[in-house]
């Protein structure tokens, strides 16, 4: 009788024991990498020299340069001295709400623009601590805050030939004078009575300013437009829905698939009008090879997010546009999530590289799109040359290389009447807005990213201009394995993740990759990380005040020495529970996100602060 | 104790619960046109000078508190108006928060009635002319009981929406004027 009671005991500690190390793992995972693959030598990706000129050390615009890289030459800061790394000033946004934008830095000058009310500030990095030269304050309409959909974010300003351009969220383009602060010209795109925002940065290439509208999610309809330089005056402006000479579609316009060939599918792959308020917005990346003087952007979601609203492809929503830089002329059209279902927008970032390929080097454009696979796509003529899964997805099948198409799962189709569960990834997809690095030496494409699944239920949505147009309730929640953030370094080449770093929250800060061997990024919580590029070894972290969704970069200073800036302050899509004062006890809040990061208000606190780091002197 | 006296204190109980559903709501199907008017700019809770107090609550207001088919109206009005779209089911998004015990612009039934009709600066569309008084006030009665205001017998026991979300019964009542209460 006493064994047994000892024995019951003993069983009981154990338990006890068990149940306390449980308790532990139930802590946050730390940010350890894992190693998936070898990193081989060898031949691999190098973007297109024409679209990536010699670092000069200045940072001009926040892809760093037209094939988007986000990669520094600076070499200063290694893995070995990363750990020395120090604040060398800090500067106050005045802003509580998300930031998204990368500081610019030209020839001693420092640029800021700041969310809502996107003030743009230059700081002298000639003098100590960096004092204020001018700011600009644009004035936007306080009531553009009610149309935006994800907060009130703007993700950066451009400087070209002594201007600095951007964009305000009631939908002007604005060109100042960067010397003197003094306001060039302003140009009134977008209508806010409409839904139209406008929270992309502006890309400047051959004289033209290239800015598309924002509003997804309130019936708009999409557009990019190219103004001049030098006036402010539009020269040509695309819609992405409707008649084939609204698109600027014409004879130059060849997609490689025979799903986009055909007159005006813009109007024929909607029910009737629905593509005057369908949306396919033009809210995040543009990228501009100069040696085929195209553009590349991706369009939004088609709206209402109810897709039992608009059966057919919606065309040209949630796909990728070529065109003519001069004309605005299409040239070719890919469709990544024809009829999308998941609010899979297919603005993200596209980054410009030439591969080996039969023992020369091809012309490709890599995507980590949100619908979770990486493509790898012949940028001359839109040919999908892979596109693998970088991300868990069970909402598809893979992409049917033949056809171009995404192969869906017909039980993760939301419908009218059900709610749907468990589609991964969810609505912002495996990866949304926020960029990769690609670093031209380890030829990786260093991929910051989401692990989210989501329950969705859709309704019919009515159409009130200036309202949400959505019909749809959902709700996120963490994907196999727990944890909400992945950090990914992918080798484009091989079709696989090389090594991986999976982070609590949803990694929405972009990444920057350096040529001494670094890449940075930040996380919800607000720590700046360094890791090492070849390993994903953790060897640097600061704590800032707020989360980080801002883009890192890495400038020259005028004292000649390397320093990585990052702004941190949480908020977008994912931290406007944070930023909007949310409640979290409504899973559905902030169409649904909410529901994923109900710790945040726990984890971080809003408030916008530049960090600039550099080594000790 | 006698059957038959059990019988009738059951009776009594029975006539008391049918009273107490009598007066849960009423809906004036005969009574006058109410006047169709929003009561305009009143004010969040703020200062009041000369007087110290707030003025009186709009009497129409009592029409639509605790009033079951305006609140089940009102419900509908904000799916179809777009309301959930900002607001979500009251933990908010591009808008803010409606079940948690902050209101910029005042938590009374007349406050939130003239919010909608009237529009806010950072975003609020006025939705004056595009809903007729009748609505504006059953939305903004709807939109009250998100922060569980009205009597739990005059909300719906089901929300529309996925059932993720929590129906009136079950939303915890939170103070209707805590920036009064945080300074007292």
């Amino acid at each position: 009788m006493r064994r047994v009671a000892t024995a019951v005991l003993t069983v009981s500690a154990a338990l006890t024991g068990a149940a306390l190390a449980s308790c532990n793992k139930q802590q946050p995972p730390t940010s350890q990498a894992r190693i998936l693959a070898p990193l081989t030598s060898g031949p691999h990706a190098l973007p297109p020299a024409a679209a990536s000129p010699v670092d000069d050390g200045n940072w001009v615009m926040p892809g760093k340069d037209y094939a988007s890289t986000r990669f520094s030459a600076l070499t200063q800061v290694t893995p070995a001295n990363v750990r020395n790394l120090g604040v060398a000033f800090t500067f106050s946004t005045a802003t509580t709400h998300g930031y998204e934008a990368p500081p610019l830095v030209v020839n001693g000058t420092m640029y800021l623009i700041t969310p809502f009310p996107n003030d743009v500030y230059a700081l002298d990095l000639t003098k100590p601590g960096a004092p204020t030269k001018w700011v600009f304050k644009p004035k936007p309409i306080a009531a553009s805050q009610g149309v935006a959909c994800c907060d009130v974010v703007n993700r950066g300003a451009v400087y070209s030939n002594g201007k600095i351009i951007f964009n305000t969220l009631d939908g002007q383009t604005i060109a100042v004078d960067a010397n003197s602060g003094q306001q060039i010209w302003r140009t009134q795109l977008g209508n806010i009575q409409k839904g139209e925002t406008i929270t992309m940065a502006p890309l400047v290439a051959g004289g033209k300013v290239l800015v598309g509208d924002s509003g997804g999610e309130m019936g708009v309809r999409g557009w990019i437009a190219a103004l001049d330089e030098g006036s402010g005056k539009v020269v040509w402006k695309a819609f992405n829905t409707g008649p084939d000479k609204d698109v600027l579609i014409g004879s130059r316009f060849k997609p490689f698939y025979a799903s986009d060939q055909g007159k005006d599918l813009g109007v024929k792959t909607w029910p009737p009008d629905a593509w005057k308020i369908g949306g396919a917005t033009v809210w995040g990346w543009v990228s501009y090879d100069p040696a085929l003087n195209l553009i590349y952007y991706g369009t939004s979601n088609p709206g209402p997010w109810n897709p039992d609203q608009r059966p057919g492809d919606n065309k040209w929503s949630t796909g990728v546009f070529a065109r003519d830089l001069n004309t605005g002329e299409a040239v070719w059209y890919y469709q990544s999530s024809p009829h999308d279902l998941f609010d899979h927008d297919d603005i993200n970032e596209i980054i410009l590289a030439d591969i080996p390929w039969n023992g020369a080097r091809r012309p490709v454009m890599l995507r980590p799109a949100r619908n979770g696979y990486f493509y790898v796509m012949d940028r001359r003529n839109g040919q999908v040359l892979s596109a693998t899964p970088y991300g868990y997805i069970n909402s598809s099948k893979g992409v049917d290389l033949k056809s171009g198409r995404l192969i869906p799962v017909a039980e993760k189709e939301p419908k009218s009447g059900r709610v749907t569960r468990n589609i991964c990834p969810a609505a912002p997809g495996a990866k949304d807005w926020n960029p990769a690095a690609f670093s031209p030496i380890t030829g990786l494409i260093y991929i910051p990213h989401l692990n989210l699944c989501m329950d969705e239920g859709v309704m019919e949505a009515n159409y009130i201009s200036g309202t949400p147009y959505l019909g749809a309730d959902a709700k996120m929640y963490a994907g196999p394995g727990g944890n909400r953030g992945v950090f990914t370094a992918w080798d484009p080449m091989r079709r696989r993740a090389v090594w991986e770093i999976k982070e609590d929250l949803p990694l929405w800060s972009p990444a920057l990759a350096t040529a001494g061997g670094l890449v940075f990024y930040g996380t919800m919580d607000g720590w700046f990380k360094a890791v090492d590029a070849r390993s994903g070894k953790l060897l640097w972290q600061f704590k800032a005040g707020s989360g980080i969704i801002g883009q890192p970069i890495s400038y020259r200073g005028p004292d000649g020495r390397q320093y990585i800036a990052v702004v941190a302050g949480v908020g977008g899509w994912a931290g406007a529970i944070v930023a909007g004062k949310m409640d979290p006890r409504d899973p559905t809040g902030a169409l649904g996100f909410a529901n994923a990061v109900k710790d945040l208000p726990m984890k971080s606190t809003a408030g916008g602060m530049l960090y600039v780091f550099a080594l000790p002197r | 104790m006698s059957s038959r006296f059990r019988a009738s204190a059951l009776a009594i109980a029975l006539a008391a619960l049918a009273i107490a559903g009598c007066d849960r709501e009423e809906r004036h199907s005969r009574s006058k046109p109410v006047t169709e008017t929003i009561p305009a700019g009143q004010s969040p809770d703020t200062i009041y000078p000369g007087t110290g107090t707030a003025p009186p609550l709009d009497a129409r207001a009592a029409l639509y508190d605790n009033n079951a088919p305006a609140l089940a109206e009102g419900q509908m009005l904000y799916t179809q108006m777009n309301c959930v779209g900002c607001h979500s089911h009251g933990g908010g998004g591009m808008g803010p928060a409606l079940m948690d015990d902050e209101w910029r612009y005042g938590g009374r039934l007349d406050q939130i009635a003239a919010t909608i009709a009237e529009g806010r600066p950072n975003g609020m569309p006025a939705w004056r002319g595009k809903l007729t008084q009748d609505q504006i006030w059953k939305l903004a009665a709807y939109v009250r009981s998100l922060s569980g205001q009205p009597s739990k017998d005059a909300v719906s026991s089901r929300a529309d929406a996925m059932s993720a979300t929590t129906p009136g019964t079950l939303t915890p009542r939170e103070p209707a004027h805590s920036s009064d209460t945080a300074q007292q």
